[in-house]
């Protein structure tokens, strides 16, 4: 090993790929589905779907059997999470209200990978291999729950004669419920995983995660969020009245041990996984936004002098080169803590500092765009405005930024969340 | 393919470098601030680490490649003892590494070994000009050609060890180009100003102010002989020693922020507990990260050659320039009171950090 920023063959080819889905697919539409709110981008999920289970990038589903390993062939090191970093990057860079319709589970798929038996990973994950694209997501938030998922009230309590949980509660800010939830005959049955508690003396000691399919009586989609951007998503509340699902749709133990949060900390361990990946997004909409702005600049005959003391540059050329600095840093902050993951080394500090650092760049880089751009920054004639409002969201989704400084201190200073509330 | 770690040579590098600056630089570093001296046995000590020597193969008298990776690494563990110390032990390298850079053969053959192969001894450089707006692409001290001689005229700032040296590179502008020249000690019409400079910090590096006043140069000690050289290598490669030593300082002030705020008690609590004091320090260590990758990626760029190292060299010691001192400043603001009294070292590093605004060409990796 050495310090090394070659970005792999693999990654390069891919990126090559996607940037031309990301022009044709995703920058094609992009103003189409921000004006049409809750109207799903066909095309690009259904390009998506067959690419998807061409290539099996990004997806989740159990692979069929192992290939044998030439024992003669020199190990390659793994770049999964790195691949999907930069493929997250790249299609948020073409859109990344689009980019949260890619189907293939998202957040559901991954809560239950991380926290289910090797017999519920086949029993949930297998469909996304079908033909027909299928979606899942992640139910946590509540209207009196949101970083502080503690306070959730959804709870699961077990039938022991039918030996069934009974679920009641209200969800809400669920990204894809609705493609999860309402049938459509252009997408397989999805699924929810729903966070409720089995004990609610036992705080988070009590959270588990349950599959919700699609089609189980007593869950209902009760509304759509109209959104300040990444409209082309859609954000679901559900309602959950008697909800019943089977014992085995509980994702880890279903007994509570006391004295642990081991539940819990399974759903903060996806986090840890995806954190680096939103921040990804985050990049990608902040880098369109630079782009944009260097091109306009260009075509103005607005030339950036690189090299000179600070105090000889043109407050523009300062705020330009601010941006790249931060662009660039930030996305290295990814790859380091996507590297991490790929290698098995425990990146919950990175991932968290990756987190922070991308909310803040992507918030700025876009909202100084739009500044210097003026009437061409804020006129819809082009996505920069729209950039704008989707960038807002990278700071507050998956762990908002005070939340993710609360991580990044407990690390830094060796404290529990009880020393450090 | 992406790695974040050093290799097995760098790792030891860095562990060596790390215990000296922890157990030598930082104990000697207020004292030495103070009294405007660092004990010659430190800097000697510094030296004997190797770092400059580790950098230059051995056909001029080191053992190793030049590598500004390594060189980073390097600088960034040792700032994190003690910024002046760490500019005095690297002196040499403002001689050395620009020859190894730009210069002919016989110049490296002539220039480094009586360097490398020595005690630490004071050879230096001068780049600084002392104007607001001062421009290492645009010096106001010129070189003219003479004859077999250039002619330099001008007068430069900061330059280290400046009394001592036996020689050192002066930077001047040849038809608009900034070119080295490498001057030696008792040159006609150089002369090194008495008093030392006096500055908001780096007490304990001397570092004085030298006058050029028709001092003829023979056109083989021209950087690069007759024909020159490019500049963009050697400043680039300044660039990326500051962010380094950006970092170093940084993270010295936050270490040592942190711990404080894990003793301090206010309120019944440790004020480490507290979100205010807490967010600042995660965003402390964020910033600091982010420098680091960054200038490791512009490090790497310079040893491989890629086409924008410049440039994000550049970015590189713009961007650790504002990390150091919000991370300094904040550093001091979690000591409060003590963070003011000079008995604690973060006001030292709140004076280093705002100093990398104006550092460019005291060090070189």
């Amino acid at each position: 090993m050495s310090i090394e920023f070659e970005t792999p063959k693999p990654i390069a080819q891919q990126q090559y790929v996607l940037k031309t889905v990301a022009e044709n697919m995703m920058r094609s539409v992009s103003r189409e589905m921000d004006e049409n709110e809750h109207e799903i981008p066909y095309g690009y999920i259904e390009f998506m779907h067959t690419a998807m289970k061409a290539t099996g990038a990004g997806s989740l589903a159990p692979k069929s059997e192992k290939k044998e390993e030439d024992p003669n062939k020199p190990k390659r090191p793994p770049i999964g999470y790195q691949l999907l970093a930069h493929m997250l990057e790249m299609l948020s860079w073409g859109d990344v209200g689009i980019y949260l319709c890619t189907p293939g589970g998202g957040l559901g798929a991954a809560a239950v990978q991380a926290a289910a038996s090797p017999e519920q990973n086949r029993k949930f994950l297998a469909r996304f291999a079908d033909d027909l694209p299928t979606f899942a997501a992640m139910c946590m938030t509540e209207s009196g729950a949101g970083s502080d998922t503690s306070a959730i009230k959804t709870n699961a309590v077990l039938d022991e004669k039918t030996n069934e949980w009974v679920i009641n509660g209200e969800k809400i800010f669920v990204t894809g419920g609705h493609k999860s939830l309402v049938p459509n005959e252009k997408f397989g049955k999805g699924f929810i995983v729903v966070w409720a508690s089995i004990d609610p003396s036992a705080g988070r000691a009590g959270m588990r995660g349950f599959v919700v399919e699609q089609g189980t009586p007593g869950v209902t989609v009760t509304k759509l969020e109209n959104k300040l951007g990444i409209r082309a998503s859609d954000t679901a509340a559900i309602s959950l009245v008697d909800v019943r699902v089977p014992y085995d749709h509980v994702l880890g133990s279903p007994t509570v041990e006391k004295k642990t949060e081991k539940g819990f900390k399974k759903a903060m361990a996806t986090f840890d996984a995806t954190r680096p990946l939103v921040a990804a997004t985050g990049i990608g909409v902040a880098r369109a936004a630079l782009e944009f702005v260097k091109e306009k600049l260009a075509e103005n005959g607005v030339e950036v002098r690189y090299g000179l003391p600070r105090n000889k540059l043109t407050s523009i050329e300062r705020d330009v080169i601010d941006m790249e600095i931060m662009l660039r840093a930030g996305w290295l902050m990814v790859i380091k803590a996507v590297w991490m993951a790929d290698n098995s080394k425990p990146n919950a500090l990175e991932s968290s500092m990756s987190k922070v650092k991308a909310g803040d760049v992507t918030t700025k880089i876009t909202q100084k765009a739009v500044e210097l751009m003026g009437p061409l920054g804020y006129s819809q004639e082009f996505l920069l405005e729209k950039w704008f409002r989707d960038a807002k969201i990278t700071d507050i989704y998956e762990g908002t930024g005070q939340i993710n400084r609360l991580v990044v201190a407990r690390q830094i200073l060796g404290y529990s969340g009880r020393e450090l509330r | 393919m992406y790695s974040f770690e050093p290799n097995e040579e760098q790792q030891m590098l860095i562990e060596a470098v790390n215990r000296y600056a922890a157990n030598d630089l930082r104990p000697a570093g207020h004292d030495a601030e103070e009294e405007g001296k660092l004990p010659q046995k430190v800097v000697s000590k510094g030296w004997e680490l190797g770092v400059l020597q580790a950098s230059i193969p051995e056909a001029y008298g080191g053992f190793g490649e030049q590598s500004s990776v390594t060189g980073v690494l390097a600088a960034e563990e040792m700032a994190y003892g003690d910024l002046a110390g760490t500019l005095a032990v690297m002196t040499p390298s403002l001689f050395v590494t620009p020859i190894l850079l730009a210069g002919t053969e016989a110049q490296k053959q002539q220039f480094i070994p009586p360097v490398i192969e020595a005690d630490w001894q004071p050879y230096t450089a001068a780049l600084l000009e002392y104007k607001f707006d001062f421009d290492p692409n645009d010096l106001q001290t010129k070189a003219k050609a003479d004859g077999a001689d250039y002619v330099l005229n001008g007068e430069k700032a900061f330059v280290p060890f400046a009394k001592d040296a036996a020689a050192m590179i002066v930077y001047a502008s040849l038809d608009g180009q900034t070119q080295g020249f490498i001057v030696s000690r008792g040159a006609k019409g150089l002369s090194v100003a008495d008093e030392r400079e006096k500055l908001m910090s780096l007490n304990a590096l001397p570092m004085y102010r030298v006058k050029l006043d028709g001092v003829r140069v023979p056109k083989s000690n021209r950087l690069g002989g007759e024909a020159g050289h490019d500049y963009k290598p050697i400043l680039a490669a300044h660039w990326v020693a500051q962010a380094a030593l950006a970092v170093g300082v940084a993270n010295a002030a936050f270490e040592y922020s942190r711990d404080y705020a894990k003793e301090r008690e206010a309120f019944g609590v440790k004020i480490a507990q507290k979100q205010a004091i807490a967010f600042m320090l995660a965003e402390m260590a964020t910033e600091i990260e982010a420098s680091r990758v960054f200038n490791w990626e512009a490090a790497w760029k310079l040893d491989t050659g890629a086409e924008d190292a410049y440039k994000q060299a550049y970015l590189s010691a713009m961007g650790s320039m504002d990390m150091v001192m919000m991370v300094t400043d904040r550093a001091v603001q979690i000591l409060g009171g003590y963070g003011y009294i000079r008995e604690y070292p973060v006001e030292m590093w709140m004076r280093n950090g705002r100093g990398f605004a104006t550092f460019t060409g005291l060090a070189i990796v």
